[in-house]
């Protein structure tokens, strides 16, 4: 059993580590985007796309799938790198993205990629539609689960506390939100542009179960979301502590590499550093 | 088709769709029904009465309120959402873009109390810009009905058709102005009176007016055609450029802004088609105010008077560009 636990928390962090050099590779070649919420979020989307979703990569519509949203729409790249390696398209194709014509839009486009669950990016909308397909799923009585993926800059939205207020009020327990809690956005820290902390007792407060792990830590990453979907009668949340700009050191905790891409030299740079994690 | 006599019985747009969604719910299993804190006054309650289980109440918060009929849509639900128009399409725009319209997914902003006959509330709560709003957002359509009869039907075409869907609902009552035989397909105009001095293109609660206008008109000898411009988004190109070239002189009549409603859809058709003089009876650069329905149609210009003197002013002008 132990080893099985070992062999998966391996297979995730090869992907992870996958998943992070084409981050790299199709944000130097767009020359534009954001990798440091797409790094710092990589254990996170790996740990469901991997292992914690029911999907099937050949139907996408497959109505009794576990749905996924990317309410942090900016960390787009870090979305299509894990549907391509799950097999909704071509890897091919990762380097296309944000180029006229392609599919791979700046954000998520759900009508011209399989397996994007939400068309997201303008900040604080995708806990509503997350809970609108978990109300949908309890109407049809269906035993799929929602997953919401927030930043910590995002959860400043208004929105998300309407959406956090119905969520609980409907008792949507098949709905679980992460909070990918990695400290910084634009203009600066989190806690000095405008404080969303704490984070535990507010989500709390509004009626959800929240619990805390290392968003790096893949252990305590699916611990928690075997956790979230054992919940009853409220929604959960997953507060996963990150870095932002996980795993390129010249890009970790740095605030300037929220929404510019590397140049060459800097995209080899960061994928030898990948290369030897 | 049209209800005749002096007689003529006044249902409020917003009641006749509290009855309707009723109907949709029994002939629709995946239709769902959303409000925000105001189903008593968008009627929506009587449907959840019949339906609980579909009917979620999202309390004032109008933009998780639009965010959620977004994934409720995209799970297969039809979810009709409805609340104050201003409220609606003001409040909740970005959702409803970038949640909604932009996904194309399958909702229907069924919104009430549009208008300046929301009435004595006053400007903070009557939409006077939702059409201008709605109909610049892609994939978005934009319904206007005209009467009790004419919602019943635009909300079921709203419902069969595929895409987001905005309609426009009032607060007070108006009369009855089509039987039940009369025939609504979405996208089409109706004309609703023959002529040949003038057309007006009316929409909502401006046709019954352009009505009056009209038959006083008839009276005087001049016939002029009356059009129901129901649909303003897709607009019936082909009726409005048919009309403008029979009459030569248009007039267009919202209870709404002038600026980007059905009266600037009209000039943008006449514009690149065919160039015609055009007035616009609507609300001029203003917002509205409290007062009763009735006296703010009055003050704000637009009774079957100020859609008579357009005509007058329209007619003229063609008269003079052909050297009369």
């Amino acid at each position: 059993m132990n080893q099985e636990v070992e062999k998966l928390i391996k297979y995730l962090e090869e992907k992870a580590r996958c998943l992070r050099c084409h981050i790299i590779r199709m944000l130097a070649e767009a020359g534009s985007g954001h990798p440091g919420g797409s790094l710092s979020a990589v254990e996170i989307v790996t740990a469901l796309y991997f292992h914690v979703l029911r999907l099937d990569p050949r139907n996408p519509s497959w109505p009794d799938r576990d749905r996924f949203v990317l309410s942090k729409g900016h960390a787009a790249p870090l979305l299509y790198a894990a549907l391509a390696e799950k097999g909704f398209f071509p890897v091919e194709e990762l380097l296309t993205l944000r180029k006229l014509g392609s599919r791979l839009q700046g954000h998520p486009d759900l009508r011209k990629v399989p397996g994007v669950e939400a068309s997201t990016g303008s900040l604080g909308q995708g806990l509503s539609i997350g809970l609108g397909i978990a109300l949908a799923g309890k109407i049809d009585r269906k035993n799929y689960r929602v997953y919401v993926l927030l930043g910590d800059g995002e959860i400043q939205e208004g929105q998300v506390w309407e959406a956090a207020m119905a969520a609980a009020h409907y008792r949507a327990d098949n709905l679980t939100a992460i909070v990918d809690y990695n400290g910084l956005q634009i203009d600066g820290p989190v806690a000095e542009v405008l404080s969303p902390l704490p984070l535990a007792e507010k989500w709390r407060s509004f009626g959800w179960e929240v619990r805390e792990s290392d968003g790096h830590n893949f252990r305590e990453l699916l611990e928690a979301f075997s956790w979230a979907a054992r919940v009853q009668g409220k929604p959960s949340l997953v507060i996963a502590r990150t870095v932002k700009g996980k795993g390129v050191p010249f890009m970790e905790n740095a605030v300037d590499w929220h929404g510019k891409a590397p140049t060459k030299e800097q995209a080899e740079e960061a994928l030898a550093a990948l290369k030897v994690l | 088709m049209l209800e005749s006599g002096s007689r003529q019985r006044k249902v409020a747009t917003r009641e006749a769709y509290g009855q309707v969604l009723v109907e949709l719910g029994k002939r629709y299993p995946e239709l769902v029904v959303l409000d925000a804190d105001l189903s008593k006054s968008t009627k929506t309650a009587e449907f959840a009465k019949v339906f609980p289980d579909r009917f979620f109440n999202m309390g004032i918060a109008e933009q998780n309120l639009m965010g959620t009929a977004a994934g409720l849509a995209l799970a297969g639900k039809i979810p009709c959402v409805s609340t104050f128009a201003v409220f609606a399409t003001g409040r909740a725009y970005d959702q409803i873009r970038n949640s909604i319209a932009y996904p194309a997914l399958d909702v229907k902003i069924i919104a009430s109390h549009a208008g300046i006959t929301v009435g004595e509330d006053g400007a903070s709560h009557q939409a006077i810009e939702d059409i201008s709003l709605m109909r610049s957002l892609p994939n978005m359509a934009v319904i206007v009905p005209a009467d009790a009869t004419e919602t019943k039907k635009a909300v079921a075409a709203a419902v069969a058709h595929r895409g987001p869907v905005y309609v426009r609902l009032g607060r007070p009552p108006v009369p009855v102005l089509f039987g039940e035989d009369y025939k609504f397909r979405f996208g089409e105009a109706v004309v609703l009176r023959e002529g040949s001095d003038a057309v007006i293109f009316a929409t909502g609660i401006m046709v019954g007016e352009a009505l009056k206008a009209a038959e006083r008109l008839a009276a005087r000898g001049s016939q002029v055609a009356v059009v129901n411009v129901h649909t303003i988004k897709p607009l019936d190109v082909e009726t409005v450029v048919r009309l403008a070239r029979k009459t030569g002189a248009v007039v267009t009549a919202e209870e709404h802004t002038i600026y980007g409603g059905l009266g600037s859809a009209v000039a943008e058709v006449l514009g690149e088609h065919c160039p015609a003089p055009l007035v616009r009876v609507g609300i001029r650069d203003r917002f509205g105010e409290s007062g009763k329905p009735d006296e703010l149609m009055k003050a704000f210009g637009l009774t079957a008077d100020d859609i008579i003197r357009a005509v007058e002013i329209v007619q003229k002008r063609r008269d003079c560009l052909l050297g009369k």
